[in-house]
């Protein structure tokens, strides 16, 4: 690992100020994915900037009838949150199948939609549900947010504060773990609610996306059935040591059916 | 360089770091607290597990800086008086350990599956280990031992 500075953030104002003094610097909300990544070289930060500690950034609130989670709560606060469980118990269910126990203690929301990892599970959560993420300058549509591979709307210096997810009348999320790194092969959330019929797909592309022609089928029969003779095309899929596109395509369709039917 | 101090097994321990030294090498190479392991550098093995603030986390992907301030417990920690920690006695007991490399990790991350489950199903127990791996024992004798540590018999 190339050394850098290290900053533990006390607020986001004092965030913001010191990555903007540093001639190359880098949040920190967990490191699950930032310390590997500096332990490959393959990243060379002056400062890291770690605002874990931000006591304000974390933790899970109701605003205005929205679920609403902190950018530092780890997959493991939000996958034991009463709120969540009772409110939009498959957002619980996602953050419970994330790595492993441990990465769970320390990864965070925020740390995972600003990697945008296009396996990474909680993409299909804000996608699938319709939330908006807050920023320190500005709120953005998740269908906004994730614009491709690792890639997202984010702008320089700009810290994620929260996600605010309306509540579903119904949501599933099934995912066909990767059996190494528990990422998504594929990982589908399916949604009714405020935010419209929604299936988001994680895992099968470069970047999250919805299945427009299921979301179809499901606005007017939330079923299972509904879903049947539905496909998806393999042409923009991922293809790896892990499964081809067309393996992935017919993924998804299993995994939305398994969705919808873990929606009830 | 900056200076870390935090509270290693009941004991206070400080020291001057690089912002990039991780906790496992604070651990190993300032403390010379060398029961826990390094087995791997993709975050995946669980060799070097301990408890931060009472959670389970892996000392090999968290900075000593994060650290600082906190409260850790290592695999050297857990006996009291020279008595192994029922975890420690029922791995021991159950044979579930072969080569004992993974040992320290799976021993800290059950003792928090069981502060988080105190009577977990197998099921419960085989997923809380996704995160440690053994090349050995198969681990159903660890399983076994987690059971028994958590009295449940027949295990
Ligand atoms: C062994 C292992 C298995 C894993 N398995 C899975 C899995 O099954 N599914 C899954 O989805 N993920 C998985 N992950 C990734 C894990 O969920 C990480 O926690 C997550 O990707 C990153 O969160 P973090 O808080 O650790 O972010 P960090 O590593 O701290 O940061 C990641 C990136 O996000 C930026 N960032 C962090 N916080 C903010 C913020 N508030 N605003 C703006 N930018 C920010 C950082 O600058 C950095 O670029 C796994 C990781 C490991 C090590
Ligand atoms: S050494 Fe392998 S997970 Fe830490
Ligand atoms: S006992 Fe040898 S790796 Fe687990």
């Amino acid at each position: 690992m190339y050394n850098f500075n290290y900053h533990r953030a006390g607020s986001v104002e004092e965030a913001v100020q010191l990555l903007s003094g540093a001639s190359e610097g880098t949040l920190m909300g967990g490191g699950m994915t930032l310390i590997p990544v500096l332990k490959q070289r393959l990243a060379n930060p002056s400062d890291v900037v770690d605002i874990g500690g931000i006591s304000a950034l974390s933790g899970v609130s109701e605003d205005g009838g929205k679920v609403v989670v902190g950018a530092t709560t780890t997959h493991a606060a939000v996958a034991s949150d009463a709120t969540v469980q009772a409110k939009i118990p498959a957002l619980a269910v996602l953050a419970e199948s994330i790595g492993d126990a441990q990465v769970r203690n320390r990864g965070t929301i925020g740390g995972s939609i600003a990697n945008n990892d296009p396996a990474a599970d909680y993409p299909a959560a804000l996608v699938g549900l319709g939330a908006t993420i807050r920023t320190n300058t500005r709120e953005i549509a998740a269908d906004d947010f994730f614009t491709g591979l690792f890639e997202t709307a984010l702008g320089d210096n700009e810290i994620i504060t929260a996600v605010a997810f309306p509540v579903p009348d119904k949501a599933g999320y099934a995912k066909f773990p990767n059996p190494a790194s528990r990422y998504a092969v594929v990982g589908v959330m399916a949604s009714q609610g405020p935010a419209g019929t929604r299936v988001a797909v994680t895992g099968a592309g470069p970047c999250v996306f919805r299945a427009a022609d299921m979301e179809a089928a499901l606005s007017s029969n939330f079923s299972a059935e509904a879903l049947s003779g539905i496909s998806v095309s393999a042409d923009d899929l991922n293809s790896d040591i892990h499964a081809s596109a067309e393996y992935r395509a017919h993924l998804v369709g299993v995994m939305a059916r398994r969705a919808v039917a873990a929606a009830g | 360089m900056p200076t870390v101090s935090m509270t290693v097994n009941g004991q206070p321990a400080a020291g001057e770091v690089e912002g990039r030294t991780l906790l496992v090498e604070f651990l190993r190479e300032h403390l010379r607290l060398t029961g826990t392991h390094v087995g791997c550098d993709t975050s995946q093995c669980g060799a070097c597990v301990v408890h931060v603030n009472g959670k389970s986390v892996k000392s090999c992907t968290m900075l000593a800086a994060q650290a600082d301030g906190a409260e850790v417990t290592t695999i050297e920690g857990l006996a009291t008086n020279g008595e192994l920690h029922p975890m420690q006695a029922a791995f021991k007991e159950h044979h579930g350990l072969q080569c004992g490399f993974c040992t320290p990790g799976m021993v800290m991350s059950a003792v928090d599956l069981l502060n988080t489950n105190a009577n977990p199903s197998e099921r419960e127990i085989r997923e809380w280990l996704e995160g440690n791996i053994c090349r050995c024992t198969g681990y159903n004798n660890i399983v076994k031992a987690i059971q028994a540590a958590a009295g449940q018999t027949g295990g």
